[in-house]
C-alpha cells in the first residue's frame, strides 16, 4: 500500500562536501533505478533514488539543495522518517560493454546499478562526473565493484578535466558499447543521447512528484507519460519523442520552467 | 492526471468521452507541501491544495489539448463570484466546451466547500457565471453538507445546466508512530471505491428533486459501479481514483462492461435506465 512506513535512521554518513547518506531498515525488494518517497515529518515528502540496496537495509544519498534536504542533512541516528515505495521501473542491464555516465548526485542512482552487474565486470566502464573533487563520492564502491572507471571534474581538480559528455565522446570513439546508462543533470543526459547515435540508451529522469503512484499527474512528460510509474528510467527512443527533455520541467503549480 | 495537455490527451485517447481539467484559478498556486496524497486501506486521501499554473498559463494546455478536438470541461475555483466570472469567460475564450464550478473542494480555506455550503453564495456564483458565458455550466457539489439536495436545487434555480456529485469526503489519517496527521494540510478528501455508496445515495436524492442532468462521481472503478450511478439518476459519470485502481484503460473497460450488461439485459439505449431505480 502507498502509505509511509516509519523507520529509524540507522546511521548517517558524510560522503562529500554537502552530501550525506542515510541508512534505514526497509526489507522491500528494490531494484537499481527505483526510488522511494521520503517523508520528513512536518517539512516535505520527496522522491529519492535508492543509493544502496541490501535485502534488509536501504540508503538514500543526497545533496543539501532545499528545505527537505536541509532538514534531512541535520537529522541524527534514531530520528524517524517515513518511507514509501520502491517506485518506478529500473535499469535494464543487458550486454557486455556498458558505459555508465553519472553526473553529480546521479552517482547515487548509478552506483547500485554498477554493483548489480554479476558477469564481465571488467568490460564495463563508469564515468563519475562532478564539478570539483570535494563533491566526489562512492569512488571506492565503484572501484570495489571491479569495473573500469574514470573520474571527471569540471575544474580539473581530479581526473579528466572537462565534462562527462566530452570524455564519453572520446571513449565511444575508441570502444564499442552495447548500452549507455546515465543519471545526472538533464542537459548532460540530453547531450549524451545525441552523442550515442545508435547505441542503446537508458536515462533516469527527475521530476517534482506528489503521489509517486501514477494518479496525480504532477510528473507527466510528453503525452501523459508518468515519470513516477512508467519511468523514471526511459530509453533513447522514448526520450527523442519528448520535446521537453532537457528543456523544461514543471514546478508544483504545474507551470513549465526552464531546466 | 489532467494537469497538463499531455496527460489530458492520453486519457482522451484511452477512451474517456470528455476531460475535466484540474481546477484552475486566476493566479498560479503551488498547493500544499507534500505529503499531499496517500493510499489508505480502502481509498485514497489527498489534500493537493488546488495547485495550478493560473488561467493565463493554462491556456497553452487547453489549446494544445484541443488539437485533438476532444470535449473539454474547464474546472474553475475562485473566492467570489467576480473571480468565477473572470475565469469562466477565459475558459470559454480558450475553447473549453463547458465550465465546472468547483464549489466542493473539502480542504482549501476560502474556496470550494466553504463557498459551496452557503446556498446564497452558490446561487450568486452559478447565476453570474451562467450569464457570463454561452457554454454549459455544471456545479460540482460536496457530500460534506447537511442537505445536499438544497444546494443542488439552488444550483438548478440559478440556471445551472447540470449537477456534478460528489466531490471527495472530508477525512483525516493519523500515523500511530509519529502521532500526527499524515497530510501536510492534516485534513484531506477521501476518494476511491469506499465512497461509492455515499455518492450513489447523493445522486439518488438529488435526482428525485431536480430536473437538470446529473454527472455521477465517486468511487467508480467498473461498469457495475457506473451503472449504479446511472440507475440512481446520473446521465454521465466521472472517473478519478479509478485510474489508480484499474489503470489508464479503465475508460475502455467501463464502456465495454456497461455495453455487455445492456446486451444481457436487453437494453439498446442507456437513456432507458437513467434514474430507473428511483421510486
Amino acid at each position: 500500500m502507498n502509505y509511509p512506513t516509519i523507520v529509524k535512521i540507522l546511521n548517517i554518513k558524510k560522503e562529500a562536501e554537502d552530501i550525506k547518506s542515510i541508512r534505514f531498515k526497509y526489507p522491500k525488494k528494490t531494484l537499481p533505478g527505483q526510488f522511494f518517497m521520503i517523508w520528513i515529518p512536518g517539512v516535505d515528502e520527496i522522491p529519492m533514488s535508492a543509493s544502496y540496496i541490501d535485502n534488509e537495509i536501504k540508503a538514500i544519498t543526497f545533496k543539501n539543495v532545499g528545505d527537505a534536504t536541509n532538514t534531512l542533512i541535520k537529522m541524527k541516528k534514531n530520528d524517524k522518517i517515513g518511507v514509501r515505495g520502491p517506485y518506478g521501473n529500473s535499469f535494464k542491464i543487458t550486454g557486455k560493454n556498458i558505459l555508465f555516465v553519472a553526473g553529480g548526485t546521479g552517482i547515487a542512482t548509478i552506483t547500485p546499478a554498477v554493483e548489480d552487474i554479476v558477469n564481465n565486470k571488467d568490460t564495463n566502464t563508469v564515468i563519475l562526473g562532478v564539478k570539483t573533487k570535494n563533491e566526489l563520492f562512492f569512488e571506492q564502491r565503484i572501484k570495489n565493484s571491479g569495473v573500469k572507471y574514470f573520474v571527471c571534474t569540471d575544474d580539473g581538480s581530479k581526473g579528466y578535466h572537462g565534462f562527462t559528455t566530452d570524455l564519453a565522446y572520446e571513449l565511444m570513439d575508441k570502444n564499442q558499447y552495447d548500452l549507455v546508462i546515465t543519471c545526472g543533470p538533464e542537459i548532460m543526459m540530453k547531450k549524451l543521447l545525441y552523442i550515442c547515435k545508435n547505441i542503446n540508451f537508458q536515462a533516469s529522469l527527475e521530476r517534482y512528484m506528489k503521489c509517486g503512484f501514477g494518479i496525480c499527474g504532477q510528473c507527466c512528460i510528453g503525452d501523459g507519460i508518468r515519470v513516477c510509474l512508467e519511468g523514471p528510467v526511459f530509453d533513447g527512443k522514448t526520450l527523442k519523442n519528448i520535446k521537453d527533455f532537457g528543456r523544461f520541467k514543471r514546478d508544483s503549480s504545474g507551470k513549465k520552467i526552464k531546466i | 492526471m489532467d494537469e497538463d495537455a499531455g496527460s489530458m490527451k492520453r486519457i482522451f485517447k484511452s477512451g474517456a468521452g470528455a476531460i475535466v481539467t484540474k481546477s484552475i484559478g486566476l493566479k498560479s498556486n503551488d498547493g500544499y507541501p507534500n505529503p499531499t496524497v496517500i493510499e489508505l486501506e480502502h481509498g485514497i486521501l489527498n489534500a493537493m491544495g488546488l495547485p495550478n499554473p493560473g488561467i493565463e498559463e493554462f491556456s497553452n494546455e487547453i489549446k494544445n489539448f484541443k488539437s485533438l478536438k476532444g470535449p473539454l470541461i474547464g474546472s474553475i475555483y475562485g473566492k467570489n463570484k467576480d473571480e468565477f466570472e473572470k475565469l469562466a469567460i477565459k475558459m470559454e475564450e480558450y475553447g473549453t466546451d463547458a465550465i465546472e464550478l468547483n464549489l466542493s473542494c473539502p480542504h482549501a480555506k476560502g474556496y470550494g466547500l466553504e463557498l459551496g455550503s452557503d446556498p446564497e453564495i452558490v446561487y450568486q456564483i452559478t447565476n453570474t457565471v451562467k450569464h457570463a458565458v454561452k457554454i454549459p455550466v455544471f456545479v460540482k457539489i460536496s457530500p460534506n453538507l447537511m442537505d445536499i439536495v438544497e444546494i443542488a436545487k439552488t444550483a438548478e434555480k440559478a440556471e445551472a445546466d447540470a449537477i456534478v456529485a460528489i466531490n471527495s469526503i472530508k477525512a483525516m489519517k493519523i500515523d500511530l508512530e509519529l502521532k500526527t496527521p499524515v497530510l501536510s494540510n492534516k485534513v484531506g478528501g477521501y476518494s476511491g471505491n469506499a465512497i461509492k455508496p455515499i455518492g450513489v445515495r447523493c445522486v439518488y436524492d438529488i435526482a428525485k428533486n431536480i430536473h437538470i442532468p446529473i454527472i455521477g462521481v465517486g468511487g467508480i472503478i467498473n461498469g457495475e459501479d457506473a451503472l449504479e450511478y446511472i440507475l440512481a439518476g446520473a446521465s454521465a459519470v466521472q472517473i478519478g481514483s479509478g485510474i489508480y485502481y484499474k489503470g489508464i484503460d479503465i475508460f475502455k473497460k467501463i464502456c465495454f462492461e456497461i455495453d455487455s450488461w445492456m446486451k444481457q439485459h436487453d437494453y439498446n439505449d442507456l437513456t432507458e435506465i437513467i434514474g430507473a431505480a428511483i421510486s
